[in-house]
This record gives C-alpha cells, sequence and structure tokens, in this order.
C-alpha cells in the first residue's frame, strides 16, 4: 500500500532496503550461527547517515522523528532482527539523552551518536527488576565531584559493544518513584565492567549482557536531567522507543510473507504448486492483512508520538502489542507453509519464528503494555465523564 | 587532488538476453545500470579524495536517460557530473567514443588522475580506458588492483596479472582502469543521495567540446559488424552421479579410451 511518504523518507526507504538486500541477507544465516556482532553492517549503516535519523539537526542528526526512524528500522527488520535489534539499541541508549539531558550532554554525546561513532545502549532491567521497574537495587552516591554507582544490570543490549550507557540508579530509596535518576556511564569509566554473554533463542547477533559497577566513579555532570527525575525519563524513553520495536515485527512479518509466498509459488505437491490450495492461500492472506493492518498502525502511532510529546502512551503500547504479536503469529505461519522445509536452517523462516519471540517480551512485555492501555482508557472515560 | 572518472550506463547483465532474429541485445524493458567495473573506479576515487582532499568529477557519454547514473554517482560521494550527450555522438565504436571523451576531458579542469572500469559488460572491449589515455597523452595502467601511495606526483599501483601482480611507479597525470578487486563499492548515503537529487548536471553536447564532427558517431567509427552470431556450442557435458568412489570409476571409464 502506498503510505505517501515524502521524497526524503523514500529516500530513506531505498538507502535502508539496499542495506538489507545487499548486506543483512547475505550475512543473517552465517551471524545467527557465529552469533557474532554484525560490525561491518553497522558500520554502513553509520556511513548511510541512518544512524541519526531521530536526532536534530543540531545535534548532527537528521532531524526526523518516530517515524523516519521506523522507515529504516522495517528495512532491517526485514532482513535480520538481530541486526535491527543491535542498531535500534543506540537509539535506545539515546533517547535519555535526547528527552532529558542538559545541552551540554546532548552537545557532548548526540553528535557521535548521529554519525554512528559512538554506539548506545539502555539499562534498566536487574535481576530483580523486569516488568517491575521499581525492583531496581543498583544504586548512586554522590561523593564530592562524582556520583559513585554500584550494583548490576542485566540483559543489556549493545552491552560491551556500546561505549555510551544510559543508566538508572536509586538516589534517594527513601522518595519512592522520585528516587531514581538516570547517568551517562562511558566504557571507560572507573569500576564499570561487563558480564558474561548471553546465549539466546533469537537475535543471536545482537549482544545481551550484565552491567557491573563496582564503585564506578563518574563525573557529576553525568546526570541526565534532574535528580530523582530517573524513572519519568525511562517512562517517555519507552514511550518513544516503543514503534521501533514494533515495527521490527512489521519488517520480520513482512520478510516472513515474502519467503511464505515465493516458497509456495514454487513447491509442488499432488502436481500442482502449493500456492494453488485455498487452504494455502487462505493462510498467506490472513498472513498479508495482519502485516497491512500493524504496519499501518505502527505508522500512525509513530507520526502521533511525533506529533503529540505529550500523550504517547498509549498509541504506543497498542503499536507495540499488535505488531509483535501479529509477527509472532506471521513467523509461525510462514514454516507452517514452509513445513519441513520451513524447520530446517537451510531456510531463513525457522530464525524469524526465533526472532519474533523477543518482539513481545523485550521493552515491556505485551502483557506490561496491556495494563498500560487500560489504564489509559480507564483515565480518559473518567475525564470524560 | 583532481581525479575524473569515466562511467558508462549498460543494460543490467541479469536481465540481457540476445534477439533471436537480429542476434543483438534487446534492450527493451532491460533495466539500466551503471558499469560494475566503473562502480570500483568511482569508489576508488572517492576514497583518494577523502584521504587526500580535492574533488570527483564523473563523466558519461550517452543518452539522456544516463542523467540517473549520474545522479546515483553523485550520491555515492562524486562532486560534479557532466554528460557528454548529442544525437550525433550515437552508434560510436571505441575509436569515436575516446575521440569524444577526450575531447569533453579538455573541456574540464587539469586532471591529476582519470579513473575507469577495466571494461564496460555490455561492449567488454576494455578499450575505451588505453585509448582515452593515449589520445590524451598520459601514461596508462591497465587491471590496477590497489593504489599503495600517492605523494601528488606520482603513484604506486599494483596492476594485477595471472600469477601475480606488478608493482608500478607512474608519474601523474595518469590513468588507471581498475578491477573489482581494488575495493567494495559504497552504499549510497541519505545526505548522498539527497545532494544527488538537487545537483545540476553539466551537459555537454557536440558544439560544446568543439568536436569535430567527421570524427564523431557512427560517421567516426572505424568499426564495421559484418555478421552478429552465437557461436555453437562444442563439446559434451556429462554429469556424473552417485558416491565419490562411483563417480571416479565412471569418469575412469570414461578417460580409459583415451589413455
Ligand atoms: C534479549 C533481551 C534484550 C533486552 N535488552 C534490554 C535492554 O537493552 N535494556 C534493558 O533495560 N532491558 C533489556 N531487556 C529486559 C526486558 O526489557 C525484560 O526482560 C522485560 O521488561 C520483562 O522483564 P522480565 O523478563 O523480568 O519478566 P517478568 O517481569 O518477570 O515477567 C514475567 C511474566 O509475568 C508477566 N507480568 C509481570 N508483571 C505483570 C503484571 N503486573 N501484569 C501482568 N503480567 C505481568 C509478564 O508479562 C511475563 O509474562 C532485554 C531482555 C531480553 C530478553
Amino acid at each position: 500500500m502506498d503510505y505517501f511518504l515524502s521524497e526524503e523518507q523514500q529516500m530513506i526507504v531505498d538507502v535502508a532496503r539496499q542495506i538489507t538486500e545487499e548486506m543483512i541477507v547475505p550475512q543473517r544465516a552465517e551471524l545467527d550461527e557465529t552469533e557474532e556482532y554484525p560490525r561491518d553492517i553497522l558500520n554502513a549503516i553509520a556511513k548511510a547517515d541512518l544512524y541519526g535519523l531521530y536526532i536534530p539537526e543540531a545535534y548532527g542528526g537528521f532531524g526526523g522523528g518516530c517515524f523516519e526512524m521506523a522507515l529504516a528500522l522495517e528495512q532491517f527488520a526485514r532482513g535480520c532482527t538481530g541486526v535491527a535489534t543491535a542498531f535500534a539499541a543506540s537509539a535506545l541508549g539515546a533517547y535519555p539523552i535526547l528527552i532529558s539531558g542538559s545541552d551540554e550532554l546532548k552537545k557532548k554525546y548526540l553528535p557521535r551518536i548521529a554519525s554512528g561513532e559512538k554506539l548506545a545502549a539502555f539499562a534498566l532491567t536487574e535481576a530483580n527488576a523486569g516488568s517491575d521497574a521499581s525492583g531496581i537495587q543498583t544504586t548512586a552516591v554522590l561523593d564530592g565531584d562524582h556520583w559513585v554507582l554500584n550494583g548490576t544490570k542485566q540483559w543489556i543490549t549493545n552491552a560491551g559493544e556500546a561505549q555510551i550507557y544510559t543508566v538508572i540508579a536509586i538516589t534517594d530509596k527513601s522518595k519512592g518513584a522520585r528516587g531514581a535518576t538516570m547517568f551517562v556511564v562511558e566504557d571507560t569509566d572507573p569500576g564499570f565492567s561487563y558480564g558474561v554473554k548471553e546465549k539466546k533463542l533469537g537475535i543471536r547477533c545482537s549482544s545481551t549482557r550484565e552491567l557491573i559497577f563496582k564503585d564506578c566513579r563518574i563525573p557529576k555532570d553525568r546526570v541526565i536531567g534532574r535528580v530523582g527525575m530517573g524513572f519519568i525519563t525511562v517512562m517517555k524513553t519507552l514511550d518513544q522507543s516503543r514503534p521501533g520495536i514494533a515495527v521490527l515485527g512489521v519488517g520480520l512479518g513482512q520478510g516472513a510473507l515474502d519467503e511464505a509466498v515465493t516458497y509456495a509459488k514454487q513447491r509442488v505437491q499432488f502436481g500442482k504448486p502449493i500456492i494453488s490450495f485455498q487452504a494455502v492461500q487462505h493462510i498467506l492472506a490472513d498472513m498479508a492483512i495482519q502485516v497491512e493492518a500493524a504496519r499501518a498502525l505502527v505508522y500512525s502511532a509513530a507520526k502521533h508520538i511525533d506529533a503529540h510529546k505529550d500523550d504517547m502512551s498509549k498509541a504506543s503500547s497498542m503499536c507495540k502489542v499488535f505488531a509483535t504479536d501479529m509477527a509472532m503469529k506471521v513467523a509461525t505461519d510462514a514454516v507452517q507453509i514452509l513445513a519441513g522445509y520451513g524447520y530446517m536452517r537451510e531456510y531463513p523462516v525457522e530464525k524469524m519464528m526465533r526472532d519474533a519471540k523477543i518482539l513481545q517480551i523485550y521493552e515491556g512485555t505485551n502483557q506490561i503494555q496491556r495494563n498500560v492501555i487500560g489504564q489509559e482508557l480507564n483515565k480518559e472515560y473518567t475525564r470524560a465523564s | 587532488m583532481k581525479i575524473i572518472v569515466c562511467v558508462k550506463q549498460v543494460p543490467d547483465a541479469k536481465d540481457v538476453r540476445l534477439d533471436p532474429k537480429t542476434n543483438t541485445l534487446a534492450r527493451d524493458g532491460v533495466q539500466s545500470i551503471m558499469n560494475p567495473y566503473d562502480r570500483h573506479a568511482l569508489e576508488e576515487a572517492v576514497r583518494l579524495k577523502e584521504k587526500h582532499g580535492g574533488m570527483v568529477t564523473v563523466v558519461s557519454m550517452g543518452p539522456p536517460q544516463a542523467e540517473v547514473m549520474l545522479r546515483e554517482a553523485v550520491s555515492c560521494g562524486a562532486d560534479e557530473v557532466v554528460l557528454v550527450s548529442d544525437r550525433a555522438f550515437a552508434g560510436a565504436d571505441t575509436w569515436a567514443t575516446t575521440y569524444t571523451l577526450s575531447m569533453a576531458i579538455r573541456k574540464l579542469d587539469d586532471f591529476d588522475l582519470i579513473l575507469c572500469g577495466k571494461q564496460a559488460i555490455d561492449g567488454d572491449t576494455a578499450q575505451v580506458g588505453p585509448g582515452l589515455a593515449e589520445r590524451l597523452q598520459v601514461p596508462f595502467v591497465a587491471y590496477v588492483r590497489k593504489i599503495r601511495e600517492c605523494d601528488g606526483k606520482a603513484m604506486q599501483v599494483e596492476r594485477l596479472m595471472d600469477d601475480g601482480y606488478d608493482l608500478l611507479e607512474v608519474p601523474l597525470p595518469a590513468l588507471f582502469t581498475v578491477v573489482k578487486e581494488i575495493n567494495e563499492p559504497r552504499i549510497p548515503s541519505l545526505k548522498g543521495k539527497m545532494k544527488a537529487k538537487g545537483i545540476e548536471i553539466t551537459v555537454f553536447n557536440a558544439s560544446d567540446i568543439e568536436a569535430d564532427p567527421e570524427q564523431l558517431g557512427l560517421k567516426g567509427s572505424p568499426t564495421q559488424v559484418v555478421r552478429v552470431f552465437s557461436p555453437e556450442l562444442k563439446g559434451e557435458r556429462a554429469m556424473l552421479a552417485g558416491s565419490a568412489d562411483e563417480q571416479v570409476a565412471q569418469l575412469y571409464e570414461k578417460l580409459s579410451p583415451l589413455l
């Protein structure tokens, strides 16, 4: 379907698609097997000016928003959700600075993130703080001109590969929701190290590791926004970034549909291509409907978010749930169409099915998204009555 | 450093067919692309510019449709593009082409280096690079697989040979044709594409380059195509099947009468 992209937006799609076709698709199976971080692909993405899509021109970016970022992410995920995740994680790490950081902090970090020279990562999750962010135990204590961090973050995408980390820690336990603060930690800061690399079901070329802070000393001016505002920054960050996860679902779903239709046209059983069987056609038709519906919702939500920074949560959560549940279903259906061949690593759909699962989990599980939507509905209808 | 890159628009080899009647290329509905070897020449020029500073000018002789390819060259790092285009150029062989290109290049500022692909994938002659060097009276090296050093006055280059490479030092200005081993061409960047959209393309026609009409196009081309045909396939082909041992046995059986 035609989404009436501007000429510049179409260029983003074209550049991202070319990288996907020429670099990501040929390498994805091997990257999945070796679990190697896709450095050369990310370098090409940087050279193609796509790391700064959502960053204002004043900080060296392209000056787009969620929507422009989504256009690129969709193409990458059509090739490989692992590569797309590694790319998207840098934006997730940059958003706290962009949303709440001082001008100095923005000037210091955003241009280098926009050029792709430095990668970023976002660190919220801990062993006892998954869906419930209030469970975090990492602490930051002011000591003269420095903050001293102690604790361990878990399952951090881009850990070990990024140079810039945005990290939330408790600064005053007694203050509850206002007791946490976000900081920028650099890879070279003393007392900062990484745990082992996790072995995962899917998105295996992306890096997922622990961040370990042992008396990690960082200069005082690395606070993002104000002390005590950490949770607010986290919520705003996730509201902005979730359409990015949603669109990974759209890209993955489209990739799975492409594979399924192509295969169904070629595979002959009972003397006919299997696409001539109505049962197969109906599965493909449902896949196509769902991919397109998800795309339409994600694009609309991204545009809404770019226009309404004070009213993002519901749109953001709705598109995340819908598009990622869709991706899981469509990828599973694609394996069904390819059947035995689909189950084999020779074809890309088994990897798509493994990759799809994470989309329903990270950046807030789909159950948590539904909670958010439910709470927003409750608020809206209370206001209305 | 001022670098000129000569590029040609060619039919995409993926969908090229021969017209069975005329035995010429059936160009209808065939996508046009930048000659793949020329992509490597352009990439090398852009890398040299990024390293040493300067300017990359891309020159193409061809019909007005070649504009699309020239914009693509800008999105990959070219600074300036020149289209040499006139009905009078139609039907040119490599002799007339090198004449036309040399006249166009004389209209541009002085250059330090000209890079071309080793050959175009449609004609496959590999004559335009060396022919152009001769017309411009500059040193020429074919099959360059690496540019090692450059001090502004001379360049050290590796020339790919069947059994290794030659290392040559060449005074500038010079003309090299490059092989695909020289680099991995980049994917166009977003900023490049935006620049490409707005760039003005300089067009030179026959009178702009002050060409002698007798030396242009079909008239200026000594090459005469007498007949085009597909060579008949000679030699038989057999596929062996079975395990490696079985295949070796079959092969032995086939070869033993000849031993
Ligand atoms: C590959 C990978 C990469 C990741 N990258 C990052 C990263 O870069 N940065 C980062 O900070 N984190 C990251 N995470 C963490 C991720 O965001 C969390 O895994 C996620 O938020 C869920 O937390 P949990 O896994 O602890 O699940 P839990 O919170 O333990 O949830 C378990 C189950 O209970 C359900 N549940 C929990 N609470 C409720 C509730 N109130 N109502 C309804 N259902 C509920 C959940 O939906 C889920 O089904 C990553 C995780 C993975 C696996």
